[in-house]
Formats: C-alpha cells, structure tokens, sequence
C-alpha cells in the first residue's frame, strides 16, 4: 500500500516546526506503525536527509516509550501504543497525519519526540513506598483482598507513556498521576505515606503546568493500558481526605 | 484541585436549586392562585424567625455567591488548559466519539450562555423590567403573557437557553461526583445515567411551563 504521511518537523525544542508531507510507497499491511516509519527513515537517510525522530524502545507495547498522535487521537485508530498499532488498521492511499504529543509539560525535543521529564518528578514527588524491600516476603504474610489487589494492579499496568495528556482536551496529566497514587494507596505498604503522597504528586502535577481535570474521559479512552477513569475519582477523594486530616506527613 | 472542589461545590448548589425552582414552576398547573400562593410563600419563609423574604434573599446571596465561584473556577481552569496544550493539534480526534463530546465540548461557551439566560430570565420574570404581553404583579400573569404565540421567539430563547442548562448538567453533574470522589468503575455507567436522568428530569420540567402556555394547554 501506498501512504502519504503528513509528519511534524523541528529540529530542535528552539526551533520553529512544521508539517512536511512525504510518500511512502510499498507498505505492508502487516508492518507496524514504527516500521512504517522506519521505512521512511531509511529511504530519506539514503537521500542525505534527516530522517525522522521518534522515541521507541521495546516495540511490544510495555515500555511506554513510544508514542504520537495519529489523525488526531493519541496512538492511532487502535487502543494500543503506537508500535502495536498495525498498518492494516489503515487504507492504500490514505493520507496520514502524524504529531507529537501536544503539551507545555512535554516540550518537544525534536520531530515527534518530547520531554517526559514532568512525569519523573511527578513520581520523584510522592510515587515511591519508603518500606524496606529485602527479600520477597511469604505470599501468605500479609493479605490483601482480591479486590484491592486487583484495583493495584490495574492502576500499576500504566507505562506513562503520556497518551493520556496527549488525548485531554485540557492537556491535563490527571490520569498518570490518579494511576500512580491508586496503585500505592490500594496496598497496605503504600498507606504510611498515602496521605501526603497524593498532596505532593496533584502539587507537582500542577507545579509542571499541566492543565486541571474536567472528567471528560478522553484519557481513559486513548489508554494503551485500558486506566480506569474511576482512578481519578479516587485520586480526588484521597485528597480531599487529605487535605481534610491535615495530616500530610 | 481547589478550583475543581469550588466548581463542584458551587454545581452542585445549583443543581438544587433548579429542582426546587422546577418545582415550583410546575405549580403552573395547579392554577393561577396556587402558582401565586406559592410565589408569595417563598417571600414568608422563616417568617416570624425572619424578617419578610429574609430567606429568599438569603438563598439569592447564596446563589450569586455560587454562579460567582462557578465562574470563577471555570475561566481559570479555561485559562490553564489553554496555557497546558500550548501548541495546538493540526488534527483533532475525539478516541470517545463525537456525540460523547457534544455535552462536555459545550460546557465552557454553554456556561456563558446561561448565564446572559438567567439575566434575561431575571429581568423578565422576577423583575418584570422586559415584560412582554404587558407587566403584572401576577407572576402567573406574568408567565402567561410572556410566552403567548405572538412572542414565540421570547419562548424560542427559553428553549434553546433550556436545552443548553440540559447539556451542561448531563456533562455537569457526572463531572461534579466524580471531582468528590464519589466514581468507582462499577458506579460509572450509573452515575453517568443518573446524570443524564436528572439533565432529563430538569430540561422537560422546565420546557412544561412556559410550553404549555403558547400552545394555549395553560391559560
């Protein structure tokens, strides 16, 4: 098949960018997204040009490194992360639009890659345990419902890849930050610090310029990871209990 | 967080308050001296603890103070968002679908609105500064002479204002429960339809009125 693809350029996060529109000619239905793009990268590095920057790492969904808008919506046609999103999904001839995430916390680096920085110090904020780890404790030493256990781990399958900024309407980084502080709060190892690590991570969420949250749900609907929405509420509820206990420490 | 706590608080005050004023508009059809007796009670409330439409004009301050803080919360979270995308999207998508986003991409232009309907709506019916049809100290007359046919586009406005309160609660009050941390994923589907259901509930309550009278059901 045959693609027209409509690619953001910038060469670097002072630069001024723009869309440049390039063929890309033999593409196969089964190639994924990245490889469509490798197959361009290759055709203009062997012209001299530049090719084209995007971030990817495992290319099996899981590290969250990779990621773009396509067509307006936040990994592709798919629910998936961009380099599981298959060029079957599109038609011969169609014509693509490709760019990156689109935020002032994730400032563009070059071409379709950003600074995800913001989300490290969200977590350096508040998203860490200050128990001791040591070796596995027995399975069986300390119980947890199956139900929290769930809950955890739902929230804990978040790669931050950031597609949840990219798709808010307000470029808000709500549900990162909710999935973080329900993945820890769930468990009894998180409750120690439960009530200030929600205060300091919504601080730091804020402090990065991110937008507020509106519960408009387009978030949970471009996850690769398929968050809840409902972590939000429950971000909100534990901040407002917080806030409430003036307990923070 | 503040700012999203305020806009759920001062919504949610709100939402009250339209059920207890379709309430009352619904007396319409309980007769021209129920519609009056009612109106005239409200001015009585917490008589002889308050002084004569004490309490109305304490649920007045309470409601301004809440359209005030709703505002408030609503430009300067309009004034973030804008700042937080940036640069904006050559192409946008809604991954939800375009009618999932019809209540909530209304909201802020929604709001404004509103709120030049309930100064109108003030002016018309509380105060009877406009007065089409001709003033009266009835507000059942007042009602009635307002949406006679000949001033279809007075009731056109009220429509139109109507369904725009009607989308801004669908997206409003699922928003409002989800900011208090009332959302969990099994209550999810049910807190959209319960808010779906009252945007219903509030929208035909408040069309039956005014409705009513230019299709001459109430005279």
């Amino acid at each position: 098949m045959n693609i027209t693809l409509r690619v953001w350029r910038q060469k670097n996060s002072d630069a001024e960018g723009r869309m440049v529109t390039y063929k890309v000619e033999d593409v196969e239905t089964d190639m994924s997204f990245l490889e469509m793009l490798d197959v361009l990268n290759e055709k203009l590095t062997t012209a001299g040009e530049d090719p084209v920057a995007f971030d990817h790492d495992c290319r099996e969904g899981i590290c969250g490194a990779c990621g773009v808008v396509i067509d307006g919506v936040a990994h592709g046609p798919e629910t998936t992360t961009t380099c599981q999103l298959h060029m079957r999904s599109f038609k011969d001839g169609d014509t693509i639009t490709v760019e990156p995430w689109r935020a002032k916390a994730f400032p563009v680096l070059k071409d379709l890659v950003v600074d995800r920085g913001s989300f490290d110090r969200i977590i350096q904020a508040g998203g860490y345990i200050s128990a001791p780890t040591g070796t596995a404790p027995d399975a069986h030493a300390n119980p947890i419902p199956k139900a929290d256990a769930d809950r955890a781990f739902d929230a804990a399958t978040c790669i931050g890849c950031g597609a949840c900024v990219a798709a808010c309407p307000n470029a808000s980084g709500m549900l990162f930050t909710a999935a973080k502080v329900t993945h820890l709060g769930m468990l009894p190892q998180g409750q120690p610090e439960r009530a200030a690590r929600v205060v300091k991570m919504v601080n730091q969420h804020d402090e990065e310029d991110f937008g507020g949250c509106t519960n408009i749900g387009e978030c949970a609907a471009v996850c690769p990871k398929g968050i809840p929405l409902d972590t939000i509420s429950q971000l909100n509820k534990d901040l407002l209990g917080a806030l409430a206990s003036g307990n923070l420490d | 967080m503040a700012l999203k706590s305020l806009m759920a608080v001062t919504g949610v005050i709100l939402v009250l308050f339209l059920l207890a004023h379709m309430y009352g508009n619904l007396m319409v059809f309980g007769g021209q001296q129920a519609f009056d007796e009612y109106s005239h009670h409200l001015r009585e409330l917490g008589e002889p603890m308050l002084p004569h439409s004490g309490a109305l004009w304490i649920i007045r301050v309470v409601l301004l103070a809440s359209v005030l803080g709703h505002a408030y919360s609503a430009v300067a979270l309009w004034s973030r968002a804008k700042k937080a995308r940036g640069h904006r999207y050559a192409v946008t998508k809604s991954a939800q679908g375009a009618s999932a986003r019809y209540a909530t991409q209304t909201m802020r232009w929604g709001g404004v609105v509103i709120v030049l309907f309930v100064v109108f709506h003030i002016l018309h019916l509380t105060t009877n500064d406009i007065a089409p049809g001709g003033a009266s100290t009835s507000p059942y007359e007042r009602l009635v002479n307002g949406f006679q046919p000949e001033f279809w586009y007075v009731t056109l406005f009220y429509v139109l204002s109507v369904l725009a309160v009607g989308l801004h609660l669908r997206h409003g009050i699922w928003s409002a429960l989800a900011t208090l941390g009332a959302n969990k994923a099994k209550r999810e589907r049910p807190l959209h339809a319960a808010s779906t259901l009252i945007a219903v509930v509030l929208t035909v309550g408040f069309l039956l009125g005014p409705l009513s009278v230019t299709f001459g059901l109430v005279e």
